[in-house]
């Protein structure tokens, strides 16, 4: 990365600057980026506790074989006796609302709308956002659809209370396989998040194209910025696609079209072609920023310049481009002919070597470092050693002969998780770490920061490595009892939830810790190795920074 | 606001419409919601919904104007709007690539499917299924793609050409060239939507319960609601005209307009060949 200086910004103007709006116009109208990241941290915090509480569930229930619980949490949400086939039912419903409200409520609401508002402005040296106004209503959009996710598990949704159709929506038992409004709350809820992200992702694109600061070329800028417009143009093109589909399903249930009804000629498999030509790049979407985050913390805990910086530029680039034409592995077992799986399989691969450059020049910025181990550097480098686990086992399912076995089984599970909870999850809490003194003015607890990274991390690995053997063993996902035969790893598993659990009540305790306790941080509180533009600024920022526009040498 | 800023960007003072347009669309999806399950109040709060969201677009917008005449809208600014809108019309495109994507599987691997009296039957797996493997489905009947269809096209086409006329006109200064060009405009754009209502209520093939009906009312539907959508864009241009809006200059809500509006038309001719031409070839004539 390019070394960056800004002629003298600290104390510019910080009279006019720091006049904040009153209570009400700062956060419920606001127009200020910085606001409305701390805005999107703080709904991803309380969606992520949501849907986190829902794993807990999931993992009490799977703790042992047979039915544990879900009869009586079933009955509690019924008020009447609950069937075995609510009780299922209410399963479905966990398994659902768990990934729709991690992927769309808690990652992406924090890489994408937190960090990506809080700091593509001030790296590119911009006072705020290009479109402010429509920056707001990318938040507020949010909540409605939150709140119709939610809703949906209080109405009828085919066998009992809720919308079970997984988070992929699958016809047809999305469409005649679950009656009631459940499901069209989901589908709505998905319209609205997915109209807050393209808006998000057009504000983007034109903030970064149309306001770095001068002297910025493209090949000037961080690669967080770079990650977040690869993420923004993944957005754009891809959503719009789902919300055909949810569309479709949509007039399906309601209206009688037969888009996925093979009575009618219909092709249930369409919406499955038209979901993962979304879903694929939504992967991405949740895990560039992440890249672009850690690329920033490793250099900066090494004290030196990003190693191969256009390498790693262009490698999300390349990323994000082939990310959109290897979709149909996730769809092996559909009956495609084998020169369709040999493509996809072929496809997929690629993937890997973009991947691997980035992987090996984390490597290569470290070594020869000045290294210091720092909480956020430690959440990166969790984040390195567990992406590369998720992403090796990614190899193996991209393979279509191998995935006939793996598809739907518990391997899977354990193969997104690492690349999720514990790749995309871990650059959030390493870009936390990172900028959370940045964000507040204040400094965490580092010795409480260590603790919680460790027992996480401890917590995680129990929690998912397990779930590798369960699949290899032929544990199919989504159900909510087995065989004595997969016992001892689904009690070791669930063992993991927690110990992960006491690592998020550390990380609750060090968030408090740091508003009510913690010391004042400086300007760049990381010292040389903290290069970017942000670390020209006051901690936190001043309301409107850069009203002197930065001159990048 | 600080008064102290060096630089053309627009910085915004807070505002209410963000969190008003989002409680707007809420009360719009619950309405949505009870109306689709026959719930008391539904359609009604639905249609409250719709208006509160039609203020909310009208509330904005007027404030977007109001700027752009207090003179926030310097050049860099008006180049973000550029952007915006570019990038919208290209999520819009991909938008319709869904609904050619259901068309082409159907049309590209078509089922044994065989419609008598508006009811559809699949005789997949079945003897003689083999015979009924043909796109459209044995006993659609489709709309002649050389009249109606085909004067939509040329209507879109002419329609197309008279916003640029507009839009001529507005950059030498002629505002009743600009006037006319968006009179005609938009009087070709409601005759547009007439003809695929008229042709709509004509149609040989029912809503429901069949691939070709779903593909082919939802993509020419959605096609229709954009050019309603543009036709409003090029009304609001219209009236902005008459008060003097638009400058040679600074015009940008028109060029919007236009874009948008050409963005409809190409989808239309894609529709025309793909929907109404090729996906009809052979199949017999209503």
């Amino acid at each position: 990365m390019t070394t960056i200086t800004a002629d003298g910004q600290i104390d510019d103007h910080a009279h006019d600057a720091d006049h904040k709006p009153a209570f009400f116009q700062r956060w419920f109208m606001s127009t200020n980026h910085k606001d409305i990241g701390t805005l999107y941290l703080l709904f991803a915090i309380i969606a992520g506790i949501i849907g986190g509480a829902m794993s807990g569930l999931m993992r009490m229930e799977l703790a042992e074989p047979g039915i544990q619980y879900l009869q009586t949490w079933a009955s509690i949400s019924n008020g009447t006796e609950a069937s075995m086939d609510q009780a299922y039912h209410l399963w479905n419903v966990l398994i659902t609302a768990h990934g729709l409200i991690m992927v769309f409520f808690m990652v992406m609401p924090a890489m994408i709308g937190g960090f990506g508002n809080w700091f593509v402005p001030l790296m590119i040296g911009a006072p705020d956002m290009a479109f402010p106004r429509m920056n707001n209503i990318s938040f507020w959009l949010l909540v409605p659809a939150f709140l119709l996710l939610l809703g949906s598990a209080f109405v009828p949704g085919g066998t009992g209370m809720g919308a079970g159709t997984g988070w992929t929506v699958y016809a047809p038992l999305a469409t005649s396989g679950s009656v009631g409004p459940a499901v069209d709350m989901a589908i709505l809820s998905l319209h609205l998040a997915g109209a807050s992200s393209i808006l998000g992702a057009v504000n983007f694109i034109t903030t970064i194209f149309n306001m770095r600061a001068p002297g910025m070329t493209l090949h000037k800028m961080p690669l967080f910025v770079w990650s977040v417009l690869v993420t923004a143009f993944l957005l754009l093109l891809s959503l719009p696609v789902l919300a055909a589909a949810i569309t479709m399903l949509l007039t399906d249930r309601n209206f009688g079209t037969a888009f996925f009804d093979a009575a009618g000629g219909g092709d249930p498999v369409l919406y499955q072609h038209l979901f993962w030509f979304f879903g694929h790049p939504e992967v991405y979407i949740m895990i560039l920023p992440g890249f672009g985050m850690v690329s920033h913390i490793v250099a900066t805990f090494s004290r030196k310049p990003v190693f191969g910086y256009l390498g790693m530029a262009y490698a999300m680039v390349a990323i994000g481009v082939v990310g959109f034409v290897v979709w149909a592995h996730h769809m092996f077992t559909t009956g495609m002919s084998v020169n369709v799986k040999m493509y996809f399989t072929a496809a997929t691969m690629v993937i890997a070597v973009p991947t691997g450059i980035k992987i090996f020049s984390w490597i290569a910025t470290m070594w020869g470092g000045s290294m210091t181990f720092k909480t956020p550097m430690m959440w990166a480098l969790g984040f390195i050693f567990m992406f590369t686990v998720g992403g090796v086992t990614g190899v193996v399912l991209a393979n279509g002969g191998i995935d006939d076995n793996l598809h739907d089984t518990y391997y899977v599970v354990a193969h997104f998780h690492y690349v999720l909870s514990l790749g995309a999850v871990f650059s959030i809490f390493a870009g936390f770490y990172y900028w959370l003194p940045k964000m507040s003015g204040r400094m965490y607890s580092e010795l409480l920061g260590q603790l919680h990274f460790w027992i996480f991390f401890i917590g995680v690995n129990v929690l998912f490595f397990p779930q590798h053997f369960l699949g290899q063993q032929g544990m199919p996902r989504r159900y909510p009892d087995y065989p004595d035969a997969y016992a001892y790893w689904n009690q070791i598993s669930s063992l993991g939830y927690w110990i992960m659990l006491v690592g998020v009540a550390i990380f609750f305790v060090n968030l408090a810790y740091t508003f009510l306790a913690g010391r004042k941080a400086e300007g760049n509180y990381w010292g040389e190795g903290a290069t970017t533009l942000e670390w020209t600024l006051t901690s936190p920022p001043p309301f409107h920074q850069f009203e002197t526009l930065p001159r990048i040498k | 606001m600080s008064g102290a800023k060096n630089h053309d960007y627009h910085i915004l003072p807070p505002d209410i419409w963000p969190l008003f347009g989002s409680f707007s669309v809420f009360v719009m999806a619950i309405g949505g919601i009870r109306a689709m399950h026959d719930m008391p109040f539904g359609m009604a709060t639905f249609l409250a919904g719709v208006a509160l969201v039609s203020l909310t677009f009208f509330a904005w917008w007027r404030n977007v104007i109001n700027e752009a005449h207090a003179g926030d809208h310097t050049p860099v600014v008006q180049l973000h709007l550029r952007y915006g809108m570019i990038l919208f019309i290209a999520s819009e495109v991909m938008f319709f690539v869904g609904w050619f994507w259901a068309w082409f599987d159907y049309s590209l691997f078509p089922q044994p499917l065989e419609l008598v009296d508006g009811i559809t039957t699949n005789y997949i797996g079945q003897e003689g299924a083999a015979a009924l493997l043909q796109w459209p489905p044995k006993g659609i009947e489709v709309l002649n793609a050389f009249e109606l269809p085909l004067l939509n096209t040329l209507i879109l086409l002419c329609s197309g050409t008279t916003v640029t006329w507009a839009h001529h006109s507005l950059i030498n200064g002629n505002r009743q060239g600009l006037i006319t060009g968006l009179w005609l405009t938009i009087i070709l754009g409601a005759v547009f939507t007439a003809i695929q209502a008229y042709e709509y209520s004509i149609a040989p093939f029912p809503f429901a319960g069949i691939n070709y009906s779903a593909a082919f009312y939802m993509a020419t539907g959605f096609h229709g609601f954009h050019v309603l959508v543009g036709t409003i864009f090029l009304i609001v241009c219209l009236a902005r005209a008459y008060k003097g809006h638009f400058t040679p200059k600074q015009h940008f809500g028109f060029e919007a307009a236009a874009w948008y509006w050409h963005f409809v038309d190409v989808v239309w001719l894609f529709l025309f060949i793909v929907v109404y031409v090729w996906g009809g070839w052979g199949a017999p004539v209503h």
